[in-house]
């Protein structure tokens, strides 16, 4: 499955939808699509993860990036994910201790900063 | 014991064709089905390592997966030609204390032996063994049951 993006404002956040596979090869969509809300003055982020079949360690990568590019800003880019296989990855490579990761994407968006 | 060797050019967009290659022999050979995602995984990341050396030293050399059901093991060789001399590190990687100081991760790059440390976090049984000019990584993992069909010796080439 190829990856899937979409983007909607959500109050003061804006919730990106991701689908598909996030991998070497689609990983570079994913980052343009951060550094264009950044550029636009989204600052908080709310990155939904639920309908990600594939995340590898360039898809990490790209995560990071926005978090970094975010942060600068002073915002906030908080995880939606509870599949087991997408989580391992954060958890083999410490990444739960640096992202928010949320059951669902109104908790995030309930989440203060 | 039955091998599938697929060799392919040295570009992302076949990355995901080997993962599914992978998968799909891994099912036929026996391999637990909530062990695929790892496999799937584990050779993805090994599949992007040796495509991004591939791109940078060798672009014009496939980057070679083999597929072997051993009868009591699944075991995956991904062979790159371009490997630098030292030896990945392949110890695993906390990259909190990283991501989260100011300079650490500028851009979102990560650390190039990361793709490596998720495999060691993930494969129980990993070797690394130089192979001319580069690396084979071979991961191996065990079939707990019998093999539910053989695959027959056969070779693809992608470009």
């Amino acid at each position: 499955m190829d990856l899937s993006l979409s983007n909607r404002p959500e109050g003061d956040k804006t919730v990106v939808e991701v689908g598909g596979e996030i991998d070497v090869y689609t990983a570079p969509r994913l980052r343009e699509q951060l550094v264009d809300l950044v550029a636009d003055g989204k600052y908080h982020l709310v990155v939904d993860m639920e309908r990600v079949d594939f995340l590898d360690s360039t898809g990490l990568g790209v995560l990071v990036g926005g978090l970094k590019r975010v942060r600068a800003h002073d915002g906030s880019l908080r995880l939606v994910c509870t599949q087991e296989r997408i989580l391992k990855i954060f958890r083999i490579t410490g990444l739960t201790k640096v992202f928010p990761i949320h059951d669902s994407v109104e908790d995030a968006l309930a989440a203060s900063d | 014991m039955t091998t599938v060797t697929v060799r392919f050019s040295a570009l992302p967009a076949h990355v995901r064709t080997a993962r599914l290659v992978a998968a799909a022999v891994a099912r036929r050979s026996g391999v637990d089905e909530g062990v695929l995602d790892e496999v799937r995984l584990a050779v993805g990341e090994a599949c992007s390592r040796a495509v991004d050396l591939h791109q940078r030293h060798s672009p014009d050399v496939p980057v070679t997966l083999q597929l072997t059901d051993a009868g009591t093991s699944f075991r995956v060789e991904v062979v790159d030609a371009a490997s630098p001399d030292a030896e990945p590190d392949a110890s695993l990687v906390d990259l909190a204390e990283t991501a989260e100081s100011p300079d650490g991760l500028d851009g979102g790059a990560l650390p190039s032996n990361v793709g490596i440390a998720v495999i060691s976090g993930l494969v129980d049984d990993l070797a690394v063994e130089r192979r001319g000019d580069g690396l084979a990584l071979r991961m191996t993992w065990p079939l707990s049951g019998s093999a539910k069909g053989g695959v027959a010796p056969t070779s693809a080439t992608a470009s």
